[in-house]
């Protein structure tokens, strides 16, 4: 009887400890939420959390930078887990003054920061023993892929093309968090010399002359195909369309700086190098 | 209500004053759906029947109610009322039922302040609205010294350079936008589809110091813009301060529509088709246009903030997107239906 009393007891000091309805905003929060093994806490979640795939049965409250305070209260969630680009700023005053836990998810486009938000996530949902697992397996990962990039002795260059807009190159520059997992995966960034997500000129693509092209997969009519690839005259005499070095990566995975992070390295190291 | 004895100006009149009635009662009404319908299950009656057996509201429902319904649905009214009036006022003023408060260049001061604010990385919460209030100022500024002569103001040169201007602040805009990260281009996209859901207490009080008093001094203005509308030597003939009438209704529109704008971001159409509807059902005549424009435009723009709440709740809709995409077919339903009556 005191046992059962004793479990009792521990039991609803657990629950209360814990957040049973958790609202996450940021698609890579989501996916170290679900590989904490904790996606039956979630209640609602933002349209930028779609991996694993079973997050879309969810409400959606919005896209993370354009929330509605009260979409988001509706769902009575007791915890909001918020990538730090969350917004508008007047938005996500009023859920901090609502009185349920808000948890600022640190963002970053780094293999270092992974760690950060595994721990900050972990903390939130009092997930101890997955979030050192994860971590531990995370960083294993990094550190494999680190070494494997760090042996690469002639290293491709690689071209991140963010659309094909009208046949204008729109290309991932320095600091971005395509040059960061093209690092990672023994490759290096052919485009230089412009921070971000910029058009760049055909001389400068041409110039670049890029080994491998790099392309996120988006399903349905928006996705470029080689052939269009191949349609551009800067890019036809490149050594990647030669060679049809085009790779394709699902977005989230390849730029999300998640759990799938090492995963992605792999997969892209594969593509550029062979198995 | 066929009065005999009536004149035609005084029956349009009492009309107009009749129409008055029935726009506050529809204003009410719009405040009580505002009220009563959003994402969060809050039930006005329980909270009435609360606050009347003298219990406290609910935690969770007073959090909805006064931080975030009651705000919104105040900045909405206060920026529909604004934009409305100022489309009345910029009409009576370019003697053209298409001006629309766009024209002297607010629009376009204040999307390069924003987009400036945004690019150039301001972190805090203010500082997107203080820039374009601070555009759209500095644009009206610039464009009435432009226009302004030995004391008289261009009416055609305040257009003329107010296009000019629009497509400065356009190319400065293209720039800024060259310039931009991909999550602050995302930023400017929502900023100029315009949304109330930034709403707070401190925006609603800051934006009404510069709209209320706009509403209060601009029917004051409807018998000037009457005259106006006999062309400019008429009215300076009958005895009206022509100028200073031009100088106080630009301004008035700098202050309404540059607040309404930096608060809400670009929200179209209203200040266009406000007018327009009211001068179809109760003539032109500007002293009783100018509050029953305020009226109109504060419920339209409650009510389309409130569909763009719950079509796709719990997410939402940005409100200029919805003005548009509703307010115009009915704009075009009614100006062919005119159009056949006068055929």
């Amino acid at each position: 009887m005191i046992r059962w009393v004793l479990a009792l007891t521990l039991m609803t000091t657990g629950a209360m400890a814990e957040p049973r309805r958790v609202v996450v905003l940021g698609g890579t929060t989501a996916e170290i939420v679900a590989a904490l093994g904790a996606q039956d806490r979630l209640v609602a979640r933002d349209s930028t959390s779609t991996y694993p795939e079973t997050l879309t049965a969810l409400p959606d409250v919005g896209y993370l930078r354009a929330l509605s305070p009260e979409g988001v209260l509706s769902v009575g969630p007791d915890m909001i887990l918020a990538e730090a680009g969350a917004g508008p700023a007047e938005a996500v005053e009023v859920l901090k003054a609502s009185g349920l836990t808000y948890v600022t998810v640190p963002e970053g486009f780094g293999p270092e920061d992974i760690a950060k938000k595994i721990t900050v996530i972990g903390a939130a949902l009092g997930q101890e023993q997955a979030t050192k697992m994860l971590a531990a397996q995370v960083e294993a990962g990094l550190t494999e892929a680190r070494a494997k990039a760090d042996a690469t002795t002639s290293r491709k260059r690689v071209l991140f093309i963010l659309s094909l807009q009208g046949g204008k190159v729109m290309a991932g520059g320095e600091g971005t968090a395509a040059e960061a997992i093209i690092a990672l995966a023994g490759g290096v960034n052919a485009a230089t010399g412009f921070q971000g997500y910029k058009p760049m000129t055909d001389e400068a693509v041409l110039a670049a002359a890029p080994d491998a092209i790099l392309m996120m997969d988006r399903a349905g009519p928006g996705a470029v195909a080689l052939e269009e690839v191949k349609a551009l005259p800067a890019l036809a005499a490149s050594p990647a369309v030669q060679a049809g070095a085009v790779i394709r990566m699902d977005g989230l995975k390849l730029l999300g700086f998640g759990p799938r992070t090492p995963e992605a390295a792999a997969e892209l190291r594969a593509a550029l190098y062979g198995g | 209500m066929i009065g005999l004895g009536l004149s035609p100006a005084a029956d349009r009149s009492a009309h107009a004053l009749r129409l008055s009635w029935v726009l506050m009662a529809g204003l009410m009404g719009a405040t009580v759906l505002a009220l009563g319908l959003g994402a969060a299950s809050v039930s006005l009656p329980r909270v009435l029947a609360d606050l009347l057996a003298g219990r406290g509201v609910a935690p969770q429902d007073h959090l909805v109610l006064m931080q975030i319904r009651l705000p919104r649905l105040i900045m909405g009214g206060l920026i529909g009322a604004a934009l409305g009036v100022s489309g009345a006022l910029m009409q009576g003023l370019f003697r053209n039922p298409l001006a629309d408060p766009g024209l002297v260049g607010v629009g376009a001061g204040a999307g390069l302040g924003a987009v400036l604010a945004i690019v150039l990385g301001a972190s805090w919460a203010i500082s997107v609205p203080l820039a374009a209030f601070v555009g759209a100022w500095g644009a009206v500024v610039l464009l009435y010294r432009v226009a302004t002569r030995g004391g008289q103001t261009s009416v055609a040169v305040l257009l003329l350079a107010g296009v000019a201007l629009a497509a400065l602040a356009g190319a400065a805009t293209g720039v800024l936008v060259y310039l931009a990260d991909d999550r602050q281009l995302r930023d400017l996209t929502f900023w100029s589809m315009g949304s109330v859901a930034g709403a707070s207490w401190e925006k609603c009080l800051w934006a009404g110091a510069f709209i209320l008093p706009v509403l209060l001094l601009a029917p004051r203005l409807g018998a000037g813009l009457n005259a106006l509308a006999l062309g400019e030597a008429a009215a300076r003939h009958i005895g009206h301060p022509v100028q200073r009438l031009k100088t106080l209704t630009v301004l008035a529109v700098a202050a309404a529509t540059g607040a309404a704008t930096a608060a809400a971001g670009g929200i179209g159409f209203i200040g266009i088709v406000v007018p327009h509807l009211l001068r179809l059902a109760s003539g032109p005549d500007h002293r009783h246009l100018l509050p029953n424009a305020a009226l109109l435009g504060a419920t339209l723009l409650i009510l389309a903030d409130t569909a763009a709440r719950l079509v796709v709740a719990p997410a939402e809709l940005p409100i200029g997107i919805l003005t548009a995409l509703l307010g115009a077919p009915v704009f075009l339903w009614i100006l062919l239906r005119q159009a056949r009556w006068e055929a």
